[in-house]
């Protein structure tokens, strides 16, 4: 018996902590985690320790697969055919589209983790139709976020509860961060933290909250504005952090009939610095009671105040003009909205400005900031917050996160120590510097795309539009329709695809997404458009390719589908240049090495790419000779540079010829070696005046600079003023010197892009009558499945066998609702029949599920009568992709999927009707060259199963 | 005092997450205590064998709801009501570290003492036709290849939050005892005359109170901007009615 330990990172989750694989005579005998990896330190989840179900799944895929000729997509009929033939299929079919139009070639991925090779593919190809799924998942927290503070929550920087004494969270129940906030959550109660979790719904994290604030969905925006306003009106926010360290202080001009109406004043005799971040705005000093440059030594900004500049402008402080938005923001005023007591939302804010004030942390750190001062000590304000998609999928939650950010910034908790701090290579400037193309020119036959396929505008030139300032995207990102849609909006794309609107495409290619189930809003009107065809007999959409691990219900859809690995078989890089697992103390990165070989014949789709590109000679990939420049994907890995001699390239760790520079350095044959032996990572932990305060830190943005993270050091001030969005909104009313939205739009721009932070009712929630759809109904993914599908896993489909609509008993006895009994929910789109439960750890006027524990039939290996089919149900039923109107449900700043928006009602179903969800689907058959089921029983050892 | 290995489980901290469960499983199925079958694993109604689980229950009424993971697996008890049930002397407590176990070869399947386990900690394996349970991971905390770190049960290394303990329960001065002590620990229906080795620990509240007087400060940043409310002038004041 030989026993051995191969260290890997883990794919469950967008977590990838550290794991060790446990062999025994070359099978998995089991999988921990990795005790020397510094994101889990050891710990694991129950995914993690899964991992055995997921590599044994009846439903892998072990053969690429074409659609058997005849057969009606979606019936899940194929043949199995050679990499040879699946490579040749798709080198004629996209060879012709590169040469002819690449933007009919729309290439959108799912899980996201390995965005800088697949965003590069796309831009090497040419089409601007590429992202992954974060404009359905939660790109309002980023873009919210980024683009008031320069980083946000996510991978991107995180609460600091090892120094925090308040930890409030919002929309966060059991998703990221995974391992790392389960230990810090933890560690933080011990310590005596205190934990309010404000969320419809009271479970997994919310759980162990000192207190739960029940809030109705799509309000937290009310109840951010009017903790704001108690927050300013009592004076507890911190005034010398938001005078120094926010656009507070600038000043904005006021008179409405000023061609720079709602931007900042500038003083023209001093030098912008940066062009596209100007630094020459204008405070009020308040001891001399006069105009001066922003930031002048020894003075300081009146924050409060009517001002005329010697030209005869009228301005105001960027921070008066935010009081005077939120004072009418009463407690009493978001208490009628949220459904939280006045007095709760004042006890709340004086918690949080008391805390921030009086816990003060003064750690004995010697920093500079970006203007030449020098400061002793670093200040923390000990308030952390925490918030993700219960936040941002809704229409509104662009300004919601904004406002959290901003309230953040008021308490003085921006990358300070018990506060919020970011983690490398945020913090980025406001916007980042990534831009699309702004035309049509920018895709060309035959030439790579002239820009990258997302990018973060920061006016309405660098919009991607035509000269009608119609789209030039598949799915209208970045288009007067959604313009800060900095994630793409992949909920869009099938059915814009479909209609042909803006235009049709010839082939999409899905990678790991399940777009014909879960992933995609009004399901059935999905599936039905991936099947349809035109008079003329051939399909809307020509083409469909899936890369796949697992038999879904996507791949079933699939004209050719692709076998991928599991993450336990495959090289992969967790890279600075996408989403790194970057700590708070420095940057850091990670790979995976394969630690068993593939299953069958699957190849991962890192391979697929770098095979691909090489055979359509895509010049990132190939060499003046025209032949292919790289071996495989590891050598890619190995070589590839951003730019010739840039000394950037996917990994950071041991570059440089001797391995001996970080960052930045020439490509080092020996680097996969070095993370080997390294339990598979590489972190710079960064000193500790480089730590904090990073947007102001000239020490942090310097070195930030000279290892190219940054292309400019100049800081990044906090944006509680939003010019950006000022720039949108003159634009639209016809005062901005360059482009105009179509006039169609210019209302909703005028009032979407408002500079300060706003609430509105959600958009699909003002179009539903209230009366007959008085709930709303949300969904989230269980702890044990979070970011993962896993009712293929026998182990972990025992904890979620199927779901239930939990709904407040006094809600359901209203309705006639039994617990345990079969109902009806209804939404103005769709009606779903399923169980409910009863809960008391929900608000009355909400009901909520599991989401995606719903399968169809015969899908994930799963047998025809397994109960995610039958007792298993999708909420995505319920859920319009499209508006009255015909715009997408989406946050109209961002293009945010709105998927927490939708209202519905509830009914108890007859006794009559079957006992069996609806609606129901064709079971799918099993895929050629996936393993027949245990049917009976089954059991492990050791790498083999026992069982029938 | 004899040695007693066991759990201590901080229900202050669980956050319910079930990795105890699979962590548990993925070591024991190839272990020593054979492996842990499921029945029906890709189809209708899958039942499989767990030496831990995770329940979670609602404690009140809604606005003030707790919600409680609960995980439960053997608690080791000190008397045992398993043991003396057990006709073929298969169920028994070790004396050196008190962890009780089942010796399969001389298990006969008899159910006897999950009937007699009040805390339904037993679970017979359909297949192999043995009571199973938790070892403590006994094959783990006692296998001195293992790394000293790693000497420890799966679902101990595995909880992200470390909200299981594991140690002596009788030695006074170890993690698991000053926890008990120290956070009120607890064992589960002590009435029942088990005296289990595991225990809970409970849900502890951290609250915030401000007195009036700590909400306003000398340095509120109000004043710097001249803001805090002052009467205008011309508002009544004595100096209007009265003139002494
Ligand atoms: S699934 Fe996520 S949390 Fe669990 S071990 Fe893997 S990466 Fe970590
Ligand atoms: S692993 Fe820990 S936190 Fe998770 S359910 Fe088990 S005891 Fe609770
Ligand atoms: S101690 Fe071992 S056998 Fe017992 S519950 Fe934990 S992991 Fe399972």
């Amino acid at each position: 018996m030989s026993a051995s330990v191969k260290t890997t990172t883990c794919y469950m989750c967008a977590c990838r902590c550290g794991i060790r694989v446990h062999m025994q005579d070359g099978n998995i005998r089991y999988i921990d985690g990795n005790p020397d990896h510094p994101l889990n330190k050891g710990v694991i989840c129950a995914k993690g320790s899964s991992g055995i179900m997921k590599q044994e799944s009846p439903a892998r895929l072990t053969q690429p697969l074409k659609r058997k000729e005849g057969a009606e997509r979606g019936a899940g009929e194929f043949e199995p055919i050679s990499w040879e033939e699946a490579f040749s299929i798709l080198e004629k079919r996209l060879g012709k589209i590169r040469e002819t139009d690449p933007k009919k070639f729309a290439l959108f991925t799912g899980r996201d983790q390995m965005q800088a090779l697949t965003g590069l593919f796309a831009r090497q190809f040419g089409t601007p139709n590429y992202a992954a799924h974060g404009g359905f998942c939660s790109v309002n927290m980023a873009a919210g976020m980024i683009y008031t503070v320069g980083g946000s929550f996510w991978e991107f920087g995180g609460p600091d509860l090892e120094r925090s004494k308040l930890f409030i969270m919002l929309g966060t129940a059991e998703d990221h961060h995974s391992n790392p906030l389960k230990i810090a959550i933890s560690a933080f109660k011990r310590r005596g933290g205190r934990f309010i979790s404000i969320n419809p719904v009271r479970t997994g994290y919310s759980a162990i909250a000192d207190e739960w604030v029940p809030i109705r969905p799509g309000t937290d925006g009310a109840l951010l504005l009017a903790l704001t306003a108690e927050v300013i009106s009592q004076g507890l926010y911190d005034r010398e952090f938001v005078a120094r360290y926010t656009n507070g202080g600038q000043l904005v001009v006021t008179d409405p009939n000023a061609p720079n109406f709602g931007l900042f004043a500038t003083d023209d005799n001093a030098e912008p610095a940066l062009p596209e971040y100007p630094q020459n705005q204008v405070w009020w000093d308040r001891h001399t009671n006069s105009p001066v440059l922003s930031h002048t030594p020894e003075a300081d900004p009146a924050l409060f105040g009517n001002f005329r500049l010697p030209d005869g402008t009228q301005v105001r402080p960027a921070f008066q003009l935010l009081c005077d938005r939120v004072k009418q923001h009463t407690p009493e005023w978001a208490e009628a909205i949220t459904g939280v007591p006045a007095a709760t939302i004042r006890r709340l804010a004086h918690e949080m400005g008391v805390t921030a004030r009086d816990d003060k942390i003064e750690l004995p750190i010697a920093w500079t900031d970006c203007w030449g001062k020098e400061h002793r000590t670093v200040t923390g304000n000990p308030v952390a917050f925490h918030a993700m998609r219960g936040l941002a999928a809704h229409s509104n939650g662009f300004h919601t996160v904004r406002t959290l950010a901003v309230l953040m910034s008021l308490l003085g908790t921006i990358d300070r120590p018990g506060g919020f701090r970011h983690k490398a290579p945020f913090p980025r400037a406001i916007p980042p510097n990534a831009k699309t193309p702004t035309g049509p020119e920018g895709v060309q036959p035959g030439k790579p795309l002239a820009g990258l396929a997302l990018g973060w505008p920061a006016s309405p030139e660098d919009l991607f539009i035509d000269e009608d300032g119609e789209p030039v995207r598949i799915d209208k990102a970045f288009s007067w329709e959604y313009p800060l849609s900095v994630h793409g909006l992949m909920h869009t794309v099938i059915t814009n695809a479909w209609k042909g609107d803006p235009y049709p495409i010839d082939t999409l290619f899905i990678f790991m997404a399940n777009m014909a189930w879960n992933s995609t809003m009004n399901t059935v009107e999905v599936r039905k458009m991936l099947n349809d065809k035109g008079a003329d007999g051939r399909y809307k959409i020509p083409f469909i390719a899936v890369c796949d691990a697992f038999q879904s219900e996507m791949t079933a859809f699939a004209d050719l589908v692709l076998p991928d690995t599991t993450y336990l078989e495959r090289h992969d890089v967790m890279s600075m240049l996408d989403r790194p697992i970057s700590e708070f103390d420095g940057p850091m990165d990670a790979v995976r090495i394969p630690v068993v070989p593939p299953k069958g014949d699957c190849k991962p789709f890192q391979e697929v790419l770098i095979e691909l590109a090489s055979r359509l000679k895509l010049p990132a990939f190939t060499l003046p000779d025209g032949s292919r420049k790289y071996r495989d994907y590891p050598d890619f890995i190995l070589r590839h540079e951003t730019e010739p001699g840039s000394g950037i390239g996917f990994l950071a760790g041991w570059r440089g010829t001797d391995g001996r520079s970080a960052m930045k350095g020439e490509p080092n044959l020996e680097q996969w070696k070095r993370y080997e032996d390294n339990n598979c990572h590489f972190k710079l932990e960064l000193p500790h005046s480089y730590q904090y305060m990073r947007n102001w830190n000239r020490g942090y943005l310097e070195w930030a600079q000279r290892v190219r993270i940054r292309r400019h050091a100049d800081p990044i001030l906090i944006h509680l003023y939003s010019e950006v969005l000022q720039r949108f909104r003159l634009a639209a009313q016809g005062k901005w010197p360059g482009r105009k939205p179509p006039a169609r739009l210019a209302s909703r721009i005028s009032k979407y892009f408002d500079p300060l932070p706003l609430y509105y009712v959600p958009l699909e929630t003002e179009h539903t009558d209230r009366a007959k759809f008085p709930l709303a109904a949300i969904t989230q993914r269980p702890m044990a499945m979070y970011h993962a599908w896993d009712s293929q896993n026998a182990w972990l489909r025992q904890i979620h066998t199927h779901n239930y609509l939990f709904v407040n008993p006094e809600t359901a006895r209203a309705a006639g609702v039994a617990d345990g009994g079969w109902m009806w929910v209804e939404s103005p789109w769709g009606k779903v029949r399923c169980m409910g439960r009863y809960s008391e750890a929900v608000e009355p006027g909400t009901v909520w599920t599991w989401n995606a524990i719903g399968k169809q039939p015969g899908a994930w290996g799963l047998s025809a009568a397994a109960n995610e089919s039958r007792k298993g149900f999708l909420l995505n039923h319920l859920i319009t992709d499209s508006l009255p109107g015909g715009t997408s449900n989406s946050d109209p700043v961002t293009g945010q999927a709105g998927w927490y928006d939708v209202r519905v009602r509830i009914y108890p179903a007859q006794p009559e009707e079957p006992q069996e969800v609806f609606p129901t689907f064709e079971a799918l058959p099993r895929a050629p060259g996936t393993r027949e089921a245990p049917k009976r029983w089954m059991a492990y050892v050791s790498g083999k199963i026992t069982g029938k | 005092m004899s040695k007693q290995l066991a759990l201590v489980i901080d229900l202050n901290v669980c956050v319910g997450c079930h990795a105890c469960v699979t962590s548990c499983k993925e070591w024991n199925t190839s272990g020593l205590a054979g492996f842990l079958s499921d029945d029906n694993p890709y189809g209708r109604d899958p039942t499989g064998t767990f030496f831990n689980r995770v329940q979670t229950f609602e404690v009140g009424e809604f606005p003030n709801t707790e919600t409680v993971h609960f995980p439960k697996s053997c608690l080791h008890c000190e008397d045992p009501p398993c043991v003396p049930v057990c006709p073929t002397g298969a169920s028994y407590k070790r004396a050196e570290d008190g962890i009780v176990l089942v010796d399969y070869d001389k298990c006969i399947g008899c159910k006897y003492c999950s009937w007699a386990c009040p805390y339904g900690a037993r679970e017979l394996d359909e297949h192999q036709k043995v009571m199973k349970k938790c070892t403590l991971c006994v094959d783990r905390i006692t296998d001195a290849s293992l790394p000293e770190r790693d000497r420890k049960p799966a679902c101990v290394l595995a909880c992200p939050t470390s909200a299981r303990l594991f140690g002596d329960v009788h030695d006074p001065a170890s993690e698991v005892s000053v926890a008990i002590r120290e956070s009120g620990g607890y064992q589960l229906m002590p009435e029942w005359g088990t005296n289990p080795a595991n225990h809970y620990l409970p849900r502890r509240k951290t609250r915030k109170h401000i007195h009036e007087d700590e909400l306003v400060r000398h340095d509120n940043p109000l004043k710097i901007d001249g803001q805090l409310p002052k009467p205008a002038p011309s508002d009544p004041s004595l100096d209007d009615v009265t003139s002494w």
